[in-house]
């Protein structure tokens, strides 16, 4: 049913009319009766020893309550924080994974690790107890560069070499051969940066415990409270999942970094039955940048090779990816199964062999963030096709052309471990160059040069996978996890539909984009769909939010439910109009009885399931709703042609973009003012990891770059107004025919914002983040920053 | 110490400590809640309300200097069936997502088309926001919204 508030249709969202008029309800605006202030003393070192700590001055200090260390969380036998996906080493073995106590015991091994807790009547009074404690800390040497890493110190005892694992994805005899072949081989020596997610709202947390019934309730910010309630109930050992409620109410901002399950929420509902009272924490920014999961952090050595007709042969990829000092939840699949299986990118590579080395440092954990994997391979695959073009002589868009995967191919089987459904690269590309004027570039750089600026263009076709999937598979290469979504559909007595979904939304617009799915399917007004999420109290287990999955997985168990309510309903109407099940259509929201002018309204038939009187209730239970569980056969694959123009001041390093270009295919989309902002916010990321954004430590491992006045934000106006724009090939394999938009602006962006960049100055490389001062030394030495 | 605040047209008295910020008034003791906080060094501008009627950044601002003054919140501007034109152009040109950072940025934006003289281009909205972070939006459409609600305001 096309209509102004259906599938297809830019409707203005549900969520807006709370956000607009501050009657949002993020996690630090609950508050409880009596609550208390929780403050966390954390490590002002990289690595050192904890010999002692004397709580008795903070213990003393007015208005504290209780000071809680990592001795007393063991001592009541809180269970470390685990990580949820076992990943293999070449040889066989499982990786290695240091314990990670959500307090610190006897060592710290990053600046902001937390290794107590104070309580207070009020803040103020938990900061001075904080201040009081006295630790004896013996500093040790840290271990913070991720090149040397493997032959430095040991940071925990049961991890040799600092390593995690060494895992391979491919045929390494099959590309070395290819190599041998080679007419032309480029090769690049990268870093990728590391980024800190910096969502607006910090983390929070509200913990209470309700001793009349033994049961706990925390409010956080995350993105599945699920996973949560379920990390806190079988590993940390809280209490049963039936009696520990996780809610997550409006959240301010994800990009990954609240996947996981933290020390701190942790700790604040563990306090919160040892005082039988409410514990309130908040992160300040300062915490943020120092104890959320960071992202990235790879140095990567890669080659392509290519015949002389510019037909790619084979990629090698060598990287180190760095874990940070424990392994955050989901820190191990970022730099192999979300990454080293997307070096196919768009293109007919026959042959792929990749090779992670995966160490732990005196840093931050590092985990999945915006894009997790998808962009780091992307910036390898992108930036290598590029180096070949220029090398080689040959346009990078023609190159592109050379050697895309055609829609005639899919299914395509890739040499790593993908099967693609469906895609039509070059039809993404067509339209990205109109958008970019390629035709006129040269006038334009030409026109630069005479103004003594330099001018540059750079191409990103990328290749995402999204809706991480199926069960079984990731379950078999190690995930700890299911991969499925659930959805409900309870239709109401008048025939209003109440959804309930297991995905979250902070900032996705689920409640909009969901409500259209349903008025669109059962011809409900928009205005009477609510959706409902983010309360463990309120749906079935569920996955939540990541890996751009919530409209592809979670949209399709809504769609799955969708069509048993359907089915449901000819049913009861069948009955009701005294026919056939068979004669029953279901059309723009009436039941009909084929070839008569007989037919229920929805509301009728939900009516006759509440009320039912005339009712087969031999045969069928009353009631009108339904819940569905979705099992993705097999990802989804979102791909798109980035194009990046930049200029240059030579005099200042100074780099302007001119303009930026997006073209996606996300399949069918059901919003397409939604989807333009989940690409503009993505493209603000990935532009930002390309000139303005380093997590940047020093020597000692103390973080250089921890607020944000040292750590640069993309603001209003460092960005430009972007181009955006979609091709359509429809998912195969889910209902709606949908891909998943929430990455791919980050994913598919930061290359194209340095391929320009490195176009513009005539050099084969400049470090991220390409800042005025990198990129002015590079104009003097030839790159290299 | 006492203070008297009119905060969205109603007169409070309040005893607050001398070290109290004036966003910690705001959603603590008077439960406005629409008022967010951010960063701690005065950088992301969640906390924007205006203060007679400037736009401030509400956790630099101590609660005294806010004695005898005039506050204007988010929840002071308008409401969902009476939306400040700032509000509408805002949910219009879908200029938020997670909306943590709108309150700020809505008035922030109030204040620079208030101020401007004459009519505001991208460029001059694009610097007039440095003091907003967006971390949902890469800015682009606020930038929009707020072009479009000049005209109405």
């Amino acid at each position: 049913m096309a209509t102004e508030t259906g599938i297809g249709a830019s409707v203005k969202r549900k969520e807006d009319a709370r956000f607009i008029t501050g009657a949002g309800r993020y996690t630090d605006d609950v508050g409880q009766h009596g609550q208390t202030y929780a403050v966390f003393a954390r490590s002002p070192y990289a690595r050192a020893r904890l010999n002692g700590l004397d709580t008795s001055a903070a213990l003393a200090t007015d208005g504290v309550v209780a000071v809680f260390t990592g001795a007393d969380l063991q001592a009541s036998e809180v269970g470390d924080l685990p990580c949820g996906w076992m990943v293999k080493s070449k040889d066989g073995s499982d990786m290695v994974q240091p314990p990670h106590p959500p307090l610190a015991v006897s060592s710290v091994n990053y600046v902001g690790e937390p290794y107590a807790v104070v309580i207070g009547e009020t803040l103020d009074a938990a900061k001075n107890g904080a201040e009081a404690l006295d630790p004896d800390f013996e500093e040790l040497e840290a271990v913070v560069d991720l090149a040397t890493a493997a032959g430095a110190d040991q940071i925990h005892e049961s991890v040799p070499n600092n390593q995690c694992y060494d895992w391979e994805l491919g045929d390494k005899a099959a590309t070395d051969a290819a190599f041998a072949q080679a007419h032309h081989v480029a090769s690049i020596d990268i870093v990728n940066n590391r980024l800190i997610p910096n969502a607006i709202e910090p983390r929070a947390a509200l913990g209470e415990y309700d001793e009349a019934s033994g049961t706990y309730t925390l409010h956080t910010t995350s993105q599945n409270p699920h996973l949560e309630r379920l990390v806190l109930a079988a590993f940390v050992n809280i209490a049963p999942e039936a009696r520990l409620r996780v809610i997550s109410p409006d959240v301010g901002g994800g990009f990954g970094s609240k996947i996981f399950v933290y020390a701190e929420e942790t700790a604040v509902i563990w306090a919160a039955g040892q005082l039988r009272r409410p514990v309130k924490w908040r992160a300040e920014r300062s915490e943020s940048f120092l104890a959320d999961a960071h992202g990235r952090d790879h140095v990567t050595h890669a080659e392509l090779a290519v015949a002389q007709d510019g037909r790619f042969l084979g990629l090698r990829v060598q990287n180190k990816a760095n874990m940070g000092a424990y392994l955050s939840t989901f820190a191990s699949s970022v730099p192999t199964y979300l990454y080293g299986t997307l070096m196919a990118g768009q293109y007919k590579t026959p042959a792929i062999y990749v090779e992670v080395q995966s160490l732990f440092t005196n840093t931050a954990p590092v985990d999945a963030y915006r894009g997790a994997g998808r962009p780091e391979a992307t910036y390898i695959v992108e930036r290598l096709v590029e180096t070949a073009a220029r090398e080689m002589g040959i346009d990078p868009a023609e190159l592109r052309r050379r050697n895309f995967i055609q829609p005639a191919d899919f299914p395509y089987e890739t040499p790593v471990a993908l099967t693609y459904d469906t895609g039509d690269y070059e039809a993404s590309l067509n339209r990205a160059l109109d958008h970019a004027d390629y035709a006129g570039f040269q006038a334009r750089r030409e026109a630069s040069e005479q103004a003594g600026k330099k001018r540059g263009i750079g191409f990103s076709c990328y290749i995402e996978a999204c809706g991480l999937a199926p069960s079984q598979v990731a379950i078999s290469l190690g995930a700890g996890v299911g991969l499925f979504e659930v959805g409900e559909v309870r239709v109401d007595v008048t025939g209003s539909v109440t959804v309930v979904t297991g995905s979250h939304s902070h900032g996705q617009s689920h409640e909009t984009t969901f409500a259209q799915i349903i008025s669109d399917k059962l011809g409900v007004p928009f205005e009477n769909v609510t959706v409902l999420h983010g309360d463990t109290g309120r749906s079935d287990y569920a996955l939540g939010t990541y890996g751009s999955r919530s409209l592809a997985v979670g949209g399709s168990a809504i769609i799955k439910a969708t069509d048993k309510i359907i089915a449901k309903g000819k049913k009861i109407a069948a009955h009701m109009l005294e026919a056939n099940e068979d004669q029953v259509e279901f059309e723009d929201g009436s039941f009909n009885v084929a070839d008569s002018n007989q037919s229920l309204t929805f509301g009728e038939v939900a009516f006759s399931a509440y009320v039912p009187a005339n009712y087969p209730l031999e045969d069928l239970e009353p009631g009108l709703s339904e819940k569905a569980f979705y099992d993705p056969p097999n990802f989804t694959y979102p791909a798109g042609a980035h194009i990046c123009e930049v200029e240059v001041d030579p005099d200042t390093g100074v780099v302007t973009i001119e303009k930026f270009v997006a073209v996606d295919d996300f399949g069918h989309v059901i919003n397409p003012m939604i989807v333009e902002g989940q690409v503009h916010g993505g493209l603000a990321q990935g532009i930002g990891q390309a000139l303005l954004e380093h997590g940047v430590y020093d020597d000692t491992g103390q973080l250089l770059s921890g607020s944000y006045m040292d750590y640069t934000m993309p603001r209003a106006d460092d960005l430009p107004s972007f181009t955006v724009d979609t091709t359509v090939t429809p998912c195969t394999h889910n209902p709606l025919g949908v891909k998943g938009c929430g990455e791919a602006g980050a994913i598919g962006s930061t290359a194209a914002v340095m391929n320009a960049v490195t176009d513009a100055l005539g050099v084969k490389d400049v470090p991220m983040p390409a800042t005025s001062e990198t990129v002015w030394r590079a104009l003097r030495n030839g790159g290299n920053g | 110490m006492e203070i008297k605040v009119k905060v969205n047209g109603t007169a409070h008295s309040l005893d607050v400590p001398d070290n109290t910020l004036l966003v910690d008034v705001l959603r603590e003791r008077l439960g406005l809640t629409g008022t967010h906080v951010g960063c701690d060094t005065s950088q992301c501008g969640a906390c924007v309300v205006h203060l007679d009627g400037t736009a401030v950044k509400s956790c630099t601002v101590l609660a005294g200097q806010a004695d005898g003054a005039e506050v204007t919140t988010i929840e002071g501007i308008g409401r969902p069936d009476d939306l400040h034109p700032m509000q509408a152009a805002f949910r219009e040109n879908h200029a938020l997502q997670c909306g943590f950072c709108t309150p700020g940025m809505i008035m922030s934006a109030i204040d620079m088309v208030q101020k401007s003289d004459g009519r505001l281009d991208e460029a001059a909205v694009r610097d007039g926001l440095e003091g907003n972070l967006c971390r949902c939006t890469g800015y682009h459409n606020i930038v929009k919204a707020v072009l479009a609600a000049q005209d109405r305001m």
